[in-house]
């Protein structure tokens, strides 16, 4: 599509125009920036960055502290789980909502309703629920179940699903919005097709109905993979990293190293560790979904 | 492409439920009230908490409802709460609020669907590549963006002002933003873009006179991002502006992390709720609108 | 804030000659309830005077650091701002961003009113002065509950060996012996106060002062690790994460005792309790009687502004004036940095203080003789300590040692 449209330089003059705005933020703000953080990343920069070379001496101790190593684990399980949990929680939610039920407007908003509170709330009544003193675990206990036990945020191997809890039910309502907005998009002669066919409705969604959703995943993808990275707020709201630091993440460190230690290198490294493993991924993952003219037929 | 978008088909497209009784409806409500009922618990929490008395509160179990109802936590929380020596609550920073967040949410969607038209529609050499480094963007974590941020607005002489705030927020929401715009603009039929340039419709023309009036869902959805991520900014708000210009989440870590001797529950939930009223009535007011537009910016990416 | 700035120089133009009043704005993490009120008389105070106090609180140390940061190298600086003093404003006094205050510090004589004179040498970078500290903060202080005490049917106990006895009753009774706080600063706090007060001074003054790996590694330090594993077992039902929280179980009798610097008292006092009625406090764990002299203090940025930087002068002067000083302390529960004046309407533990400040019975605190850095990998070590009771005293020891030797 887009070769055919006008490709003399001085015609796309007006969209070089409109564009300026992500050009300067792309290059001097992302690019920048990064390049920036990278280049104090081998400074000994504390309360203020500063130009103290030191080599890779914050990358090595940054690799010897085990609440880094930790915050890496952690982000690897809550990523995981999140991102397969998301999806299917999503979907499945979407597909049972696109049953021609009633209510579908109210249930619907009430999925979604989490998405528009922020961290530091949720993090806040989640702690609340999840407390053995007077969450759920009390709940159970006072309707006669006396051995039960439920404190996710109290057990340290265990805590970080706790926090996976809440962020599922933040994060989910905006898939399920996206995912029942993508089942909207497929062709009403798809279903009919199948049927004729006597393809159950199962394998239906998922050999004809996932594969023609395709977009609507990357889409989703992205929002929901940025937000795992990002994670922050969650955790200082929910655990503030604790028990001990089993819900440490790697976001929470470059923080912490920051603006608690003083210790701007140190939390350069990192923070360019993180860069340098999204980069890896999402620059030749970018230049094959976005790239070349490939993307239109 | 050349089918029309799929906003103009409305209502659910899976296979269709026949009796209203069968076992299938038993099992598909059923499911749904235990997932709502799910969804709905912290909400459910939040309110009763919020509309009791400390003495309660601290006896009682966070599901039972009030035994005496309250408004007074709400009256704290919104005029009331303190924050050092300042006792006003949310309510100044309220206003504060919608001074940042209005401007910056109309600026970042102006900026951000031009360049989504940009590069659907008048793509030019390298506009992937600037396109690639966006998206890379998005991964950043905000904090340690913090620094050079402080250093370039201070050399744009913004540091400290309102409009030095609206363009970090323009900046943040760009990425996601833009991929949102980019994929809508490039599902609208490609017959209108000719015919207007046929008609002798150049870049701007055709965005105001076609495309805009044609994306009405999909800003709706920009709007609903923007206004959730910057109403519930807290990080930058502090950072980025004085005392004067501080917004509502500022004065909402206060009365939450602060901790007056007892913590007060009841106020922190009814400021919570208050806090985030705003973004809960956009969604009700657009909640149609949303799922549409998302379908047509997404599905055809 | 621009428009705030061309108000303030206008009203500056309006008012001309005469000493004008100027809004000056003070940021700093003071907001709970007793420290909301100690920092509502230095506003009270600065007011009088005839200028305005603009308050800026930010609940919690370290987003209220980044918007210090930002504000001075973003080149809006706000007009005073609050941080411990000790080897934190090192940097920002390097890069010329804070104001010499040494000419203040002179007209008003602070060298020789400012007892210990320690707290004005941590103010000092090549005999400069940049900050005004306003108090003595110690962290060697055990909070005692009466009431738990009495409701367990038991003596109040007199020092940190009967207080780990006592445990036991304590626990039979539904109470936590040791409420403590789930952040790190509170737990290598307690763990600083049980090496200042269970083993000898200078063993305190090696591992934080010379750095001494050897030290770290030592005997001595290995039995502090010891009571520390104590209070471990003892804490372990205290669930709350915030200090003035744990403070709150033992004003309220469902915890024995806390392990917290004297700014615990302030919110005694606001939950008006008494000294030696409803409470005890033992100092230096009633075993060793000494206190470290840490603090905070204001630092005044380089402004621009002829009118902020003359109310910035009179702000830093009013801070140590005996009245302020009064006022200041008696509601933070912190101790006074001059020795000349009155304080006969201090209670029970502020005399206990008091009294150990002028027999010089004192340490430097750990922020004048470690960097926040080092600090910070010290509290991870015994934030993971104290949740995690497999963690043994040997592997805990040795982690501490690595931290020591690499430390500046």
């Amino acid at each position: 599509m887009s070769s055919a449209r006008p490709s003399r330089l001085f015609r796309n003059k007006s969209a070089k125009i409109a564009a300026i705005p992500m050009i300067v933020t792309a290059l001097f703000v992302f690019v920048g920036g990064t390049v920036w953080t990278i280049v104090y990343s081998f400074t000994k920069s504390g309360l203020l960055p500063r130009l103290k070379w030191v080599g890779l001496d914050q990358y090595e101790r940054l690799w010897s502290t085990r609440k880094w190593l930790v915050s890496i684990e952690n982000l690897a399980i809550y990523g995981f789980c999140t991102l397969v949990l998301v999806f299917v929680i999503g979907f499945i939610l979407a597909a049972l909502i696109d049953q021609k039920i009633r209510f579908e407007n109210t249930i619907r908003t009430v999925i979604l309703y989490p998405y528009a509170l922020s961290f530091v709330v949720t993090g806040l009544v989640w702690q609340w629920i999840l407390n053995p003193e007077f969450g759920v675990q009390k709940i159970v206990r006072s309707w006669g179940w006396e051995s039960f036990q439920f404190d996710p945020l109290y057990t340290a191997d265990i805590a970080i699903y706790g926090v996976l809890i809440a962020g599922l039910w933040q994060g989910s309502g905006l898939v399920m919005v996206l995912m029942l907005a993508g089942l909207r998009g497929i062709d009403q002669d798809v279903w009919k097709a199948a049927r004729i066919d006597g393809i159950p409705a199962w394998k239906t969604y998922l050999f004809i109905v996932i594969p023609m959703m395709r977009p609507v995943f990357i889409t989703t993808l992205v929002l929901v993979v940025t937000g795992i990275v990002k994670i922050y707020d969650l955790i200082v709201a929910q655990t503030g990293g604790g028990p001990g630091i089993a819900t440490e993440v790697p976001a929470k460190y470059v923080y912490d190293s920051m603006f608690r230690a003083n210790n701007l290198g140190q939390g350069f490294a990192a923070s360019t560790m993180m860069l340098l493993t999204v980069a890896l991924i999402v620059i030749p993952w970018a230049i094959l979904e976005f790239g070349g003219s490939r993307n239109r037929d | 492409m050349t089918k029309p978008p799929p906003i103009l088909l409305d209502g659910p497209q899976g296979p269709k439920p026949r009796r209203v009784l069968s076992r299938r409806n038993i099992f598909l409500y059923g499911t749904l009230l235990v997932i709502t009922l799910y969804y709905a618990m912290p909400l459910y929490v939040m309110i009763v908490t919020s509309l009791k008395g400390m003495p309660e509160i601290r006896m009682g179990n966070i599901f039972s409802p009030p035994m005496e109802v309250t408004f007074e936590p709400w009256v704290k929380a919104w005029s009331q709460a303190c924050t050092g020596l300042t006792c006003k609550g949310l309510s100044t920073g309220f206003w504060n609020s919608v001074k940042i967040t209005i401007p910056s949410v109309i600026l970042s969607i102006i900026i951000a669907s031009l360049n989504g038209y940009a590069l659907a529609n008048w793509k030019f050499k390298g506009a992937n590549v600037f396109f690639t480094i966006l998206i890379f963007g998005a991964f950043i974590p905000y904090q340690v963006m913090l620094y050079p941020i402080v250093i370039m607005l201070r050399e744009m002489g913004l540091y400290g002002s309102l409009g030095g705030l609206v363009l970090v927020h323009t900046i943040f929401g760009m990425p996601i933003l833009t991929l949102l715009f980019r994929n809508y603009f490039s599902s609208l039929p490609e017959e209108l873009f000719k015919a207007a340039r046929v008609d002798g419709a150049g870049f701007w023309g055709i965005y105001f006179r076609i495309m805009v009036p044609m994306s009405l869902p999909i800003f709706t959805v920009a709007i609903i991002l923007q206004v959730t991520g910057i109403w519930n900014d807290f990080l930058f708000g502090v950072v980025y502006t004085g005392p004067e210009t501080y917004p509502m989440t500022v004065s909402l870590n206060n009365i939450v992390n602060s901790t007056q001797g007892v913590k007060e529950y009841n106020i922190n939930m009814a400021a919570t709720i208050i806090t985030g009223l705003v973004p809960l009535t956009i969604y009700f007011v657009s909640g149609r609108l949303f799922v549409r537009g998302i379908a047509a910016g997404a599905v055809k990416g | 804030m621009n428009w705030a700035k061309n108000l303030l120089a206008a009203t500056a133009i309006a008012a001309a000659s005469s000493t004008s009043a100027t809004e000056l704005e003070v940021m700093h993490w003071w907001t709970s309830g007793g420290e909301a009120a100690a920092v509502g008389e230095l506003a009270k105070a600065f007011n009088a005077s005839g200028h305005t106090w603009v308050d800026a609180a930010i609940a919690g140390g370290e987003p209220a650091r980044a918007v210090m940061v930002s504000r001075l190298t973003g080149g809006d600086p706000m007009g005073a701002f609050q941080f411990n003093h000790g080897r934190q404003a090192e940097e920002l006094i390097e890069a010329g961003l804070l104001r010499d205050i040494t000419d203040i510090a002179e007209a008003e004589g602070w060298k020789d009113i400012v007892n210990p004179s320690s707290l004005l040498d941590s103010c000092t970078v090549d005999g400069r002065i940049y900050c005004a500290p306003v108090n003595i903060h110690s962290w060697q202080w055990l909070w005692l509950s009466h009431k738990a005490y009495k409701d367990a049917g038991i003596e109040v106990p007199a020092n940190w060996d009967e207080f780990v006895a006592a445990a036991p009753k304590l626990e039979e009774a539904g109470l936590v012996p040791l409420a403590m706080g789930q952040q790190g600063w509170q737990q290598s706090g307690l763990f600083n106060v049980l090496m200042a007060a269970l083993v000898p001074n200078d063993v305190f003054l090696s591992v934080y002062g010379d750095k001494s790996a050897e030290v770290a590694g030592g005997e001595a330090v290995a039995r502090v690790f010891k009571a520390a594993a104590d209070a471990r077992a003892m804490a372990s039902k205290s669930t709350v994460q915030n200090w003035n929280d744990a403070t709150n179980l033992v004003i309220t009798g469902k915890a024995g005792g806390q392990i917290m610097g004297d700014w615990a008292q302030g919110e005694f006092a606001v939950a008006e309790q008494v000294a030696g009625e409803d409470y005890s406090c033992l100092p230096g764990l009633g075993v060793t009687q000494l206190l470290s002299t840490g603090g905070d203090a204001f630092y005044f940025p380089v402004l621009s502004d002829d009118e902020q930087t003359a109310a910035q002068t009179e702000l830093a002067a009013l801070m140590l004036k005996p009245a302020t000083q009064v006022a200041f302390n008696l509601k933070k529960g912190s101790l006074p940095v001059r020795g000349d004046i009155d304080l006969s309407s201090a209670n029970d533990c502020m005399q206990k203080g008091l009294a150990l400040l002028a027999d010089g019975a004192l340490l430097p605190d750990t922020n004048q003789l470690i960097t926040p850095d080092t600090n910070n990998q010290i509290n991870t070590l015994f934030v993971e300590f104290f949740a995690d009771a497999s963690m043994s005293i040997e592997d805990a020891q040795a982690e501490f040692v690595s931290i020591i030797s690499s430390a500046e």
